[in-house]
Protein backbone atom coordinates (compact mmCIF):
# COMPACT_ATOMS: atom_id res chain seq x y z
CA UNK A 1 0.00 0.00 0.00
CA UNK A 2 1.24 3.55 -0.75
CA UNK A 3 0.48 6.48 1.46
CA UNK A 4 1.40 10.47 0.78
CA UNK A 5 1.76 11.80 3.89
CA UNK A 6 0.67 15.55 2.97
CA UNK A 7 2.88 18.54 5.16
CA UNK A 8 0.81 21.24 6.54
CA UNK A 9 1.99 24.06 8.08
CA UNK A 10 1.80 28.02 8.54
CA UNK A 11 4.24 29.51 5.52
CA UNK A 12 5.16 32.71 7.54
CA UNK A 13 6.82 30.88 9.99
CA UNK A 14 8.10 28.27 8.08
CA UNK A 15 9.65 30.36 5.26
CA UNK A 16 11.03 33.23 8.41
CA UNK A 17 12.97 30.58 9.79
CA UNK A 18 16.89 31.57 10.30
CA UNK A 19 19.67 28.93 8.09
CA UNK A 20 20.17 27.66 11.56
CA UNK A 21 16.80 26.92 12.50
CA UNK A 22 15.67 25.26 9.15
CA UNK A 23 19.15 23.52 9.45
CA UNK A 24 18.34 21.93 12.25
CA UNK A 25 14.99 21.08 11.29
CA UNK A 26 16.57 19.71 7.97
CA UNK A 27 18.88 17.42 10.17
CA UNK A 28 16.21 16.13 12.32
CA UNK A 29 14.46 14.91 9.52
CA UNK A 30 17.27 13.51 7.89
CA UNK A 31 17.88 11.64 11.15
CA UNK A 32 13.93 10.14 10.54
CA UNK A 33 14.83 9.58 7.05
CA UNK A 34 18.09 7.38 6.87
CA UNK A 35 16.35 4.43 8.09
CA UNK A 36 13.10 4.31 6.07
CA UNK A 37 14.91 5.17 3.32
CA UNK A 38 17.42 2.07 3.65
CA UNK A 39 14.37 -0.26 4.24
CA UNK A 40 12.80 1.13 1.26
CA UNK A 41 10.21 2.50 2.82
CA UNK A 42 11.18 5.90 1.58
CA UNK A 43 9.52 6.94 -2.06
CA UNK A 44 10.23 10.68 -3.66
CA UNK A 45 9.57 13.40 -1.35
CA UNK A 46 9.49 17.23 -2.58
CA UNK A 47 9.21 20.62 -0.62
CA UNK A 48 7.19 23.71 -2.42
CA UNK A 49 7.86 26.97 -2.96
CA UNK A 50 5.67 29.39 -0.84
CA UNK A 51 2.39 30.01 -1.72
CA UNK A 52 3.28 33.23 -3.42
CA UNK A 53 4.60 31.28 -6.37
CA UNK A 54 1.50 29.74 -7.33
CA UNK A 55 -0.74 29.96 -10.24
CA UNK A 56 -3.95 28.37 -10.21
CA UNK A 57 -5.66 27.25 -13.04
CA UNK A 58 -9.64 26.90 -12.91
CA UNK A 59 -11.23 24.12 -15.05
CA UNK A 60 -13.55 25.95 -16.38
CA UNK A 61 -16.15 24.93 -19.27
CA UNK A 62 -14.46 27.05 -21.98
CA UNK A 63 -10.89 28.21 -21.83
CA UNK A 64 -9.57 27.49 -17.95
CA UNK A 65 -9.10 30.71 -16.15
CA UNK A 66 -5.59 30.90 -14.89
CA UNK A 67 -5.22 32.49 -11.91
CA UNK A 68 -2.71 33.84 -9.54
CA UNK A 69 -1.72 32.76 -6.37
CA UNK A 70 -2.89 29.23 -4.20
CA UNK A 71 -5.89 26.99 -4.89
CA UNK A 72 -7.96 28.73 -1.94
CA UNK A 73 -11.28 27.37 -2.28
CA UNK A 74 -12.28 24.61 0.63
CA UNK A 75 -15.30 22.86 -1.11
CA UNK A 76 -13.30 20.75 -3.36
CA UNK A 77 -10.92 18.33 -1.78
CA UNK A 78 -6.86 17.64 -2.75
CA UNK A 79 -7.11 14.32 -5.11
CA UNK A 80 -3.81 13.85 -6.44
CA UNK A 81 -0.51 15.29 -7.94
CA UNK A 82 1.51 15.44 -10.66
CA UNK A 83 5.35 16.35 -10.93
CA UNK A 84 6.11 17.45 -14.26
CA UNK A 85 9.60 18.37 -15.48
CA UNK A 86 9.26 21.51 -17.96
CA UNK A 87 11.10 24.55 -19.45
CA UNK A 88 8.91 27.29 -17.67
CA UNK A 89 5.59 28.35 -16.03
CA UNK A 90 3.90 28.53 -19.39
CA UNK A 91 4.73 25.22 -20.04
CA UNK A 92 3.32 23.77 -17.27
CA UNK A 93 0.37 25.52 -18.38
CA UNK A 94 0.13 23.47 -20.81
CA UNK A 95 0.46 20.66 -19.65
CA UNK A 96 -2.05 21.63 -17.50
CA UNK A 97 -4.37 22.98 -20.02
CA UNK A 98 -4.34 19.31 -21.94
CA UNK A 99 -4.82 17.18 -18.69
CA UNK A 100 -7.76 19.85 -17.64
CA UNK A 101 -9.35 19.25 -21.24
CA UNK A 102 -9.39 15.22 -20.28
CA UNK A 103 -10.76 16.10 -16.95
CA UNK A 104 -13.23 19.25 -16.34
CA UNK A 105 -14.22 20.52 -13.63
CA UNK A 106 -12.22 21.66 -10.34
CA UNK A 107 -8.44 23.63 -10.55
CA UNK A 108 -5.27 22.55 -10.43
CA UNK A 109 -2.39 24.81 -8.74
CA UNK A 110 0.86 25.01 -10.34
CA UNK A 111 3.93 25.07 -7.67
CA UNK A 112 7.95 25.41 -8.54
CA UNK A 113 9.54 23.00 -6.58
CA UNK A 114 12.06 24.20 -4.03
CA UNK A 115 13.80 20.56 -3.34
CA UNK A 116 13.35 17.32 -4.89
CA UNK A 117 14.19 13.77 -3.64
CA UNK A 118 13.72 11.39 -6.29
CA UNK A 119 12.85 7.79 -5.39
CA UNK A 120 15.22 6.02 -3.09
CA UNK A 121 13.78 2.30 -3.30
CA UNK A 122 15.24 -0.32 -5.56
CA UNK A 123 11.79 -1.45 -7.15
CA UNK A 124 9.55 1.38 -6.53
CA UNK A 125 6.09 -0.25 -6.96
CA UNK A 126 3.36 1.60 -8.36
CA UNK B 1 7.19 22.14 18.25
CA UNK B 2 4.59 23.80 18.93
CA UNK B 3 5.39 25.25 22.13
CA UNK B 4 8.77 26.30 21.15
CA UNK B 5 9.72 29.45 21.67
CA UNK B 6 11.46 30.42 18.62
CA UNK B 7 8.11 28.62 16.82
CA UNK B 8 6.63 31.53 18.70
CA UNK B 9 8.43 34.70 17.96
CA UNK B 10 8.99 33.77 14.26
CA UNK B 11 4.78 33.20 14.97
CA UNK B 12 3.98 37.24 16.55
CA UNK B 13 6.23 38.26 13.76
CA UNK B 14 4.78 36.87 10.98
CA UNK B 15 1.39 37.85 12.79
CA UNK B 16 2.50 41.59 13.26
CA UNK B 17 1.39 44.03 10.60
CA UNK B 18 -2.32 42.29 10.13
CA UNK B 19 -2.43 42.37 13.73
CA UNK B 20 -1.20 45.98 14.17
CA UNK B 21 -2.65 46.79 10.96
CA UNK B 22 -6.39 45.70 12.53
CA UNK B 23 -5.83 47.69 15.80
CA UNK B 24 -4.97 50.73 14.26
CA UNK B 25 -8.14 50.79 12.59
CA UNK B 26 -10.20 49.79 15.60
CA UNK B 27 -8.11 52.68 17.60
CA UNK B 28 -6.88 55.20 14.89
CA UNK B 29 -4.06 55.71 16.89
CA UNK B 30 -0.72 54.44 16.54
CA UNK B 31 0.74 54.31 19.84
CA UNK B 32 -2.19 52.53 21.21
CA UNK B 33 -2.33 50.06 18.34
CA UNK B 34 1.83 49.13 19.06
CA UNK B 35 0.70 49.34 22.59
CA UNK B 36 -2.05 47.01 22.43
CA UNK B 37 -0.25 44.43 20.07
CA UNK B 38 3.05 44.72 22.58
CA UNK B 39 0.03 43.66 25.85
CA UNK B 40 -1.21 40.96 23.23
CA UNK B 41 2.43 39.26 22.73
CA UNK B 42 3.21 39.35 26.62
CA UNK B 43 -0.23 37.37 27.23
CA UNK B 44 0.79 34.72 23.93
CA UNK B 45 4.49 34.55 25.66
CA UNK B 46 2.47 33.45 29.19
CA UNK B 47 -0.38 31.21 27.70
CA UNK B 48 1.07 30.01 24.16
CA UNK B 49 3.73 27.55 25.86
CA UNK B 50 1.10 26.11 27.77
CA UNK B 51 -2.02 25.83 25.81
CA UNK B 52 -0.24 25.36 22.72
CA UNK B 53 -0.53 28.10 20.00
CA UNK B 54 -4.08 29.18 18.84
CA UNK B 55 -5.49 28.26 15.18
CA UNK B 56 -4.73 32.00 13.78
CA UNK B 57 -2.52 33.39 15.53
CA UNK B 58 -3.15 37.33 14.26
CA UNK B 59 -6.89 37.09 15.02
CA UNK B 60 -6.01 35.73 19.10
CA UNK B 61 -3.44 38.64 19.05
CA UNK B 62 -6.13 41.33 17.32
CA UNK B 63 -9.10 40.08 19.80
CA UNK B 64 -6.54 39.73 22.64
CA UNK B 65 -4.99 43.55 21.85
CA UNK B 66 -7.95 45.03 21.81
CA UNK B 67 -9.52 44.11 24.56
CA UNK B 68 -6.76 44.81 26.94
CA UNK B 69 -6.57 48.34 25.22
CA UNK B 70 -9.97 48.86 25.89
CA UNK B 71 -9.33 48.37 29.46
CA UNK B 72 -6.53 50.95 29.54
CA UNK B 73 -9.00 53.29 28.00
CA UNK B 74 -12.15 52.70 30.03
CA UNK B 75 -9.30 53.34 33.45
CA UNK B 76 -8.39 56.15 32.42
CA UNK B 77 -11.29 57.49 31.69
CA UNK B 78 -12.53 57.22 34.94
CA UNK B 79 -10.13 60.47 35.59
CA UNK B 80 -10.26 62.04 32.42
CA UNK B 81 -12.95 62.51 29.97
CA UNK B 82 -14.65 59.82 28.27
CA UNK B 83 -13.35 58.48 25.21
CA UNK B 84 -14.83 59.62 21.77
CA UNK B 85 -17.23 56.60 20.94
CA UNK B 86 -16.47 57.60 17.48
CA UNK B 87 -12.92 57.34 17.18
CA UNK B 88 -12.99 53.53 18.69
CA UNK B 89 -14.71 51.97 15.37
CA UNK B 90 -16.40 48.48 15.19
CA UNK B 91 -17.48 48.92 18.85
CA UNK B 92 -20.97 47.59 17.48
CA UNK B 93 -19.91 43.96 15.94
CA UNK B 94 -18.51 42.83 18.99
CA UNK B 95 -20.86 39.67 18.53
CA UNK B 96 -19.94 39.04 14.99
CA UNK B 97 -17.71 36.24 14.82
CA UNK B 98 -13.90 37.04 14.90
CA UNK B 99 -13.29 35.28 11.48
CA UNK B 100 -16.07 37.16 9.52
CA UNK B 101 -14.50 40.34 10.32
CA UNK B 102 -10.95 39.17 9.31
CA UNK B 103 -11.14 38.45 6.00
CA UNK B 104 -8.53 38.92 3.68
CA UNK B 105 -9.82 41.94 1.36
CA UNK B 106 -10.00 43.70 5.18
CA UNK B 107 -6.38 42.84 5.87
CA UNK B 108 -5.46 43.97 3.09
CA UNK B 109 -6.13 47.61 3.85
CA UNK B 110 -5.58 47.18 7.14
CA UNK B 111 -1.82 46.13 6.11
CA UNK B 112 -1.58 48.86 3.23
CA UNK B 113 -2.50 51.27 5.50
CA UNK B 114 -0.29 50.54 8.27
CA UNK B 115 3.03 50.11 5.57
CA UNK B 116 1.53 53.65 4.07
CA UNK B 117 1.16 55.24 7.42
CA UNK B 118 5.26 54.74 7.47
CA UNK B 119 6.19 55.75 4.08
CA UNK B 120 4.51 58.80 3.71
CA UNK B 121 6.04 61.25 0.98
CA UNK B 122 6.46 63.94 3.37
CA UNK B 123 8.94 61.58 5.56
CA UNK B 124 12.56 61.70 4.54
CA UNK B 125 13.44 58.10 3.38
CA UNK B 126 15.45 57.35 6.16
CA UNK B 127 12.43 57.91 8.47
CA UNK B 128 10.47 55.91 6.25
CA UNK B 129 13.00 52.57 6.27
CA UNK B 130 13.68 53.19 10.49
CA UNK B 131 9.89 53.25 11.03
CA UNK B 132 8.71 50.59 8.91
CA UNK B 133 11.15 48.13 10.62
CA UNK B 134 9.92 49.36 14.12
CA UNK B 135 6.08 49.79 13.51
CA UNK B 136 5.70 46.86 10.54
CA UNK B 137 8.43 44.52 10.85
CA UNK B 138 8.77 45.09 14.36
CA UNK B 139 12.01 45.36 15.11
CA UNK B 140 12.98 46.64 18.60
CA UNK B 141 15.04 49.74 18.88
CA UNK B 142 18.27 48.68 20.29
CA UNK B 143 17.83 46.37 16.96
CA UNK B 144 16.95 49.49 14.31
CA UNK B 145 20.05 51.45 16.52
CA UNK B 146 22.47 48.68 15.97
CA UNK B 147 21.57 48.31 11.99
CA UNK B 148 22.24 52.11 11.85
CA UNK B 149 25.22 52.44 14.10
CA UNK B 150 23.26 55.15 16.32
CA UNK B 151 22.90 54.89 19.67
CA UNK B 152 19.90 53.40 20.97
CA UNK B 153 18.98 57.10 22.45
CA UNK B 154 19.47 58.63 19.26
CA UNK B 155 16.85 56.50 17.54
CA UNK B 156 14.38 56.23 19.95
CA UNK B 157 14.32 60.09 19.09
CA UNK B 158 14.18 59.85 15.65
CA UNK B 159 11.41 57.59 15.41
CA UNK B 160 9.39 59.52 18.20
CA UNK B 161 9.99 62.43 15.72
CA UNK B 162 8.53 60.69 13.14
CA UNK B 163 5.86 59.61 14.57
CA UNK B 164 4.80 62.76 15.92
CA UNK B 165 5.40 63.93 12.78
CA UNK B 166 2.46 61.23 11.17
CA UNK B 167 0.52 62.09 14.03
CA UNK B 168 0.56 65.48 12.71
CA UNK B 169 -0.35 64.65 9.14
CA UNK B 170 -3.28 62.38 10.29
CA UNK B 171 -3.92 58.65 9.21
CA UNK B 172 -6.42 58.08 6.26
CA UNK B 173 -8.73 55.81 7.46
CA UNK B 174 -10.86 55.83 4.17
CA UNK B 175 -11.40 52.64 2.53
CA UNK B 176 -9.16 54.18 -0.81
CA UNK B 177 -10.15 54.10 -3.97
CA UNK B 178 -8.83 51.72 -6.73
CA UNK B 179 -6.26 54.57 -7.71
CA UNK B 180 -5.55 55.56 -4.15
CA UNK B 181 -4.55 52.07 -4.10
CA UNK B 182 -2.36 51.78 -6.64
CA UNK B 183 -0.64 54.74 -5.32
CA UNK B 184 -0.38 53.47 -1.81
CA UNK B 185 0.41 50.35 -3.06
CA UNK B 186 3.67 51.54 -5.33
CA UNK B 187 4.85 53.94 -2.57
CA UNK B 188 4.69 50.86 0.07
CA UNK B 189 6.59 49.12 -2.29
CA UNK B 190 9.21 51.59 -3.12
CA UNK B 191 9.76 51.70 0.82
CA UNK B 192 10.11 47.91 0.98
CA UNK B 193 12.40 48.59 -1.55
CA UNK B 194 14.62 51.10 0.26
CA UNK B 195 14.44 48.80 3.62
CA UNK B 196 16.28 46.31 1.39
CA UNK B 197 18.64 48.58 -0.15
CA UNK B 198 19.32 49.66 3.39
CA UNK B 199 20.60 45.72 4.06
CA UNK B 200 21.84 45.19 0.65
CA UNK B 201 25.44 47.60 0.93
CA UNK B 202 25.94 45.93 4.28
CA UNK B 203 28.51 43.23 4.25
CA UNK B 204 28.08 39.96 5.19
CA UNK B 205 27.31 39.29 8.97
CA UNK B 206 26.71 42.45 9.65
CA UNK B 207 23.97 43.22 11.49
CA UNK B 208 22.15 45.88 8.74
CA UNK B 209 22.47 42.43 6.01
CA UNK B 210 19.58 41.43 8.40
CA UNK B 211 16.96 43.72 7.05
CA UNK B 212 17.03 42.25 3.54
CA UNK B 213 14.97 39.53 5.50
CA UNK B 214 12.86 41.74 6.75
CA UNK B 215 12.13 43.89 3.47
CA UNK B 216 11.58 39.91 1.60
CA UNK B 217 8.99 39.05 4.60
CA UNK B 218 6.90 42.32 3.96
CA UNK B 219 7.55 41.53 0.40
CA UNK B 220 6.02 38.30 0.69
CA UNK B 221 3.43 39.53 2.82
CA UNK B 222 2.13 42.39 0.47
CA UNK B 223 2.06 39.70 -2.64
CA UNK B 224 -0.10 37.27 -0.42
CA UNK B 225 -2.24 40.06 0.30
CA UNK B 226 -1.88 41.62 -3.63
CA UNK B 227 -1.83 38.22 -5.78
CA UNK B 228 -2.68 39.68 -9.10
CA UNK B 229 -0.08 43.01 -8.83
CA UNK B 230 3.04 41.84 -11.03
CA UNK B 231 4.99 45.04 -9.85
CA UNK B 232 4.27 43.27 -5.78
CA UNK B 233 5.70 39.93 -7.60
CA UNK B 234 8.59 42.13 -9.61
CA UNK B 235 9.41 43.64 -6.25
CA UNK B 236 9.79 40.47 -4.02
CA UNK B 237 11.43 38.81 -7.28
CA UNK B 238 14.05 41.47 -7.64
CA UNK B 239 14.50 41.68 -3.61
CA UNK B 240 14.67 37.44 -3.65
CA UNK B 241 16.92 37.45 -6.88
CA UNK B 242 19.50 40.17 -5.48
CA UNK B 243 19.41 38.84 -1.72
CA UNK B 244 20.46 35.06 -3.33
CA UNK B 245 23.96 36.00 -4.04
CA UNK B 246 24.56 37.82 -0.92
CA UNK B 247 26.92 35.11 1.16
CA UNK B 248 29.36 35.53 -2.30
CA UNK B 249 29.58 39.32 -2.30
CA UNK B 250 31.92 39.60 0.50
CA UNK B 251 34.88 38.04 1.01
CA UNK B 252 36.31 37.50 4.68
CA UNK B 253 37.59 40.48 4.89
CA UNK B 254 34.30 42.58 4.04
CA UNK B 255 35.35 43.90 0.84
CA UNK B 256 33.33 43.78 -1.99
CA UNK B 257 33.61 40.87 -4.61
CA UNK B 258 31.92 41.75 -8.26
CA UNK B 259 29.59 39.67 -10.12
CA UNK B 260 31.77 38.27 -12.46
CA UNK B 261 34.55 37.28 -9.46
CA UNK B 262 31.74 35.73 -7.40
CA UNK B 263 31.70 31.85 -6.12
CA UNK B 264 28.42 30.95 -7.50
CA UNK B 265 28.21 28.19 -5.43
CA UNK B 266 27.68 30.13 -2.88
CA UNK B 267 24.74 31.12 -4.37
CA UNK B 268 21.41 30.58 -2.43
CA UNK B 269 19.60 27.98 -5.14
CA UNK B 270 16.30 28.29 -3.32
CA UNK B 271 15.88 31.97 -3.30
CA UNK B 272 16.80 31.70 -6.62
CA UNK B 273 14.22 29.65 -7.68
CA UNK B 274 11.76 31.28 -6.19
CA UNK B 275 12.93 34.78 -7.71
CA UNK B 276 12.66 33.07 -11.08
CA UNK B 277 8.98 31.21 -10.30
CA UNK B 278 7.69 35.21 -9.50
CA UNK B 279 9.48 36.66 -12.29
CA UNK B 280 7.80 33.96 -15.04
CA UNK B 281 4.55 34.75 -13.19
CA UNK B 282 4.76 38.36 -13.08
CA UNK B 283 6.08 38.71 -17.10
CA UNK B 284 2.99 36.40 -18.21
CA UNK B 285 0.25 39.86 -17.39
CA UNK B 286 2.37 41.91 -20.14
CA UNK B 287 2.02 44.83 -18.11
CA UNK B 288 5.95 45.44 -17.40
CA UNK B 289 6.49 47.91 -15.03
CA UNK B 290 10.71 48.75 -13.41
CA UNK B 291 10.55 46.27 -11.03
CA UNK B 292 9.88 43.55 -12.74
CA UNK B 293 12.72 44.26 -15.53
CA UNK B 294 15.23 44.72 -12.72
CA UNK B 295 13.97 41.58 -11.78
CA UNK B 296 14.57 40.30 -15.40
CA UNK B 297 17.84 41.47 -15.15
CA UNK B 298 18.52 39.55 -12.04
CA UNK B 299 17.08 36.61 -13.62
CA UNK B 300 19.41 36.17 -16.28
CA UNK B 301 22.91 36.85 -14.18
CA UNK B 302 21.41 34.28 -11.35
CA UNK B 303 20.84 31.88 -14.37
CA UNK B 304 24.10 32.08 -15.98
CA UNK B 305 26.37 29.23 -14.76
CA UNK B 306 29.71 31.43 -15.07
CA UNK B 307 30.12 35.06 -15.70
CA UNK B 308 30.59 33.94 -20.04
CA UNK B 309 27.46 32.44 -19.76
CA UNK B 310 26.01 35.67 -19.21
CA UNK B 311 23.60 36.79 -21.78
CA UNK B 312 24.65 40.63 -21.86
CA UNK B 313 22.72 41.23 -25.15
CA UNK B 314 19.43 40.54 -23.56
CA UNK B 315 20.59 42.65 -20.38
CA UNK B 316 21.17 45.74 -22.57
CA UNK B 317 17.64 45.41 -24.21
CA UNK B 318 16.18 45.32 -20.84
CA UNK B 319 17.95 48.21 -19.58
CA UNK B 320 16.28 49.79 -23.19
CA UNK B 321 13.29 48.86 -21.65
CA UNK B 322 13.97 50.19 -18.10
CA UNK B 323 15.12 53.49 -19.48
CA UNK B 324 12.08 53.71 -21.38
CA UNK B 325 9.75 52.92 -18.31
CA UNK B 326 11.77 55.05 -15.50
CA UNK B 327 14.32 57.23 -17.32
CA UNK B 328 17.39 57.59 -15.03
CA UNK B 329 20.94 58.53 -15.69
CA UNK B 330 21.51 55.91 -12.98
CA UNK B 331 19.84 52.79 -15.34
CA UNK B 332 21.85 54.11 -18.38
CA UNK B 333 24.94 54.01 -16.42
CA UNK B 334 23.97 50.30 -15.77
CA UNK B 335 23.00 49.87 -19.52
CA UNK B 336 26.11 51.05 -20.27
CA UNK B 337 27.74 47.89 -17.89
CA UNK B 338 25.91 45.67 -19.98
CA UNK B 339 26.98 47.28 -23.56
CA UNK B 340 30.39 47.56 -22.44
CA UNK B 341 30.70 43.56 -22.66
CA UNK B 342 28.04 43.01 -25.39
CA UNK B 343 29.53 45.90 -27.19
CA UNK B 344 32.64 46.67 -25.97
CA UNK B 345 34.02 49.38 -23.45
CA UNK B 346 34.36 52.01 -26.33
CA UNK B 347 30.55 52.22 -27.08
CA UNK B 348 30.41 52.10 -23.22
CA UNK B 349 32.25 55.11 -22.72
CA UNK B 350 30.13 56.71 -24.93
CA UNK B 351 27.38 55.82 -23.07
CA UNK B 352 28.76 57.10 -19.80
CA UNK B 353 30.41 60.19 -21.12
CA UNK B 354 26.85 61.83 -21.32
CA UNK B 355 26.32 61.49 -17.61
CA UNK B 356 28.91 63.61 -16.51
CA UNK B 357 26.33 66.47 -15.30
CA UNK B 358 24.35 64.43 -13.61
CA UNK B 359 26.38 61.71 -12.03
CA UNK B 360 29.34 63.74 -10.67
CA UNK B 361 28.41 62.96 -7.21
CA UNK B 362 27.90 59.23 -7.75
CA UNK B 363 30.43 57.06 -7.02
CA UNK B 364 29.62 54.15 -9.03
CA UNK B 365 29.72 56.48 -12.35
CA UNK B 366 33.19 57.59 -11.20
CA UNK B 367 34.30 53.78 -10.61
CA UNK B 368 32.44 52.55 -13.94
CA UNK B 369 34.20 55.12 -15.98
CA UNK B 370 37.31 54.58 -14.51
CA UNK B 371 36.80 50.59 -15.34
CA UNK B 372 36.08 51.41 -18.77
CA UNK B 373 39.07 54.06 -19.14
CA UNK B 374 41.62 51.33 -18.34
CA UNK B 375 39.81 48.67 -20.54
CA UNK B 376 40.74 51.26 -23.45
CA UNK B 377 44.46 51.64 -22.12
CA UNK B 378 43.75 55.25 -20.91
CA UNK B 379 45.25 54.84 -17.29
CA UNK B 380 46.19 58.23 -16.53
CA UNK B 381 42.09 59.13 -16.94
CA UNK B 382 41.11 56.10 -15.36
CA UNK B 383 43.61 56.69 -12.28
CA UNK B 384 41.83 60.24 -12.17
CA UNK B 385 38.37 58.73 -12.50
CA UNK B 386 39.28 56.13 -9.66
CA UNK B 387 40.63 58.71 -7.49
CA UNK B 388 37.45 60.95 -7.39
CA UNK B 389 35.24 57.00 -6.96
CA UNK B 390 37.35 56.94 -3.84
CA UNK B 391 36.36 60.17 -2.69
CA UNK B 392 32.54 59.56 -2.65
CA UNK B 393 32.74 55.75 -1.75
CA UNK B 394 29.92 55.20 1.06
CA UNK B 395 31.13 52.59 2.53
CA UNK B 396 34.52 50.84 3.91
CA UNK B 397 34.17 48.30 1.34
CA UNK B 398 33.77 50.71 -1.08
CA UNK B 399 36.45 52.54 -0.52
CA UNK B 400 38.87 49.66 -0.03
CA UNK B 401 37.42 48.45 -3.73
CA UNK B 402 38.80 51.02 -5.60
CA UNK B 403 42.14 51.58 -3.53
CA UNK B 404 42.58 48.20 -4.51
CA UNK B 405 42.07 49.10 -8.47
CA UNK B 406 44.39 52.20 -7.95
CA UNK B 407 47.22 49.84 -6.83
CA UNK B 408 46.66 47.58 -9.50
CA UNK B 409 46.94 50.84 -12.38
CA UNK B 410 49.81 51.78 -10.52
CA UNK B 411 51.71 48.46 -10.61
CA UNK B 412 50.73 48.40 -14.15
CA UNK B 413 51.57 51.60 -14.99
CA UNK B 414 55.27 51.32 -13.23
CA UNK B 415 55.83 48.02 -15.51
CA UNK B 416 54.79 50.12 -18.66
CA UNK B 417 57.39 52.41 -17.65
CA UNK B 418 54.85 55.49 -17.26
CA UNK B 419 55.38 58.10 -14.38
CA UNK B 420 52.66 60.16 -12.49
Amino acid sequence: MLYTILCYHEEDVVWSWSEEQEAAVMARLAEVQAPLIASGKMGPSLRLLPTTTATTLRKTKDAPLVIDGPFAETKEQLLGFYVVDVADLEEALAIARQLAGANPGGAYELRPVALYNADARADPAP
Amino acid sequence: MTTDPAWIENAIVGARPRAVGALLRYFRDLDLAEEAFQEACLRALRLWPEKGPPRDPAAWLIMVGRNAALDVLRRKSRDVALPDEAAISDLDDVETPLAERLDESRFQDDVLRLMFTCCRPELMAVQQVVLALRVVAGLTVAQIARAFLVSETAMEQRITRAKRQIAVMGIPFETPDDTARAERLAAVAAMIYLVFNEGYSAADGAYRARLCDDAIRLGRLLQRLFPAEPEVMGLTALMLLQHARHAARFDDAGEIILLEDQDRGRWNRKLIAEGLALTEKALRHRAPGPYQIQAAIAALHDKAATPADTDWGQIDLLYGVLERLQPSPVVTLNRAVAVSKSRGPEAALAMVEGLGDSLAGYFHFHGVRGGLLWQLGRRLQARAAFGKAMALANTAAEASHIRAHLDRLKAEAEAAGETG
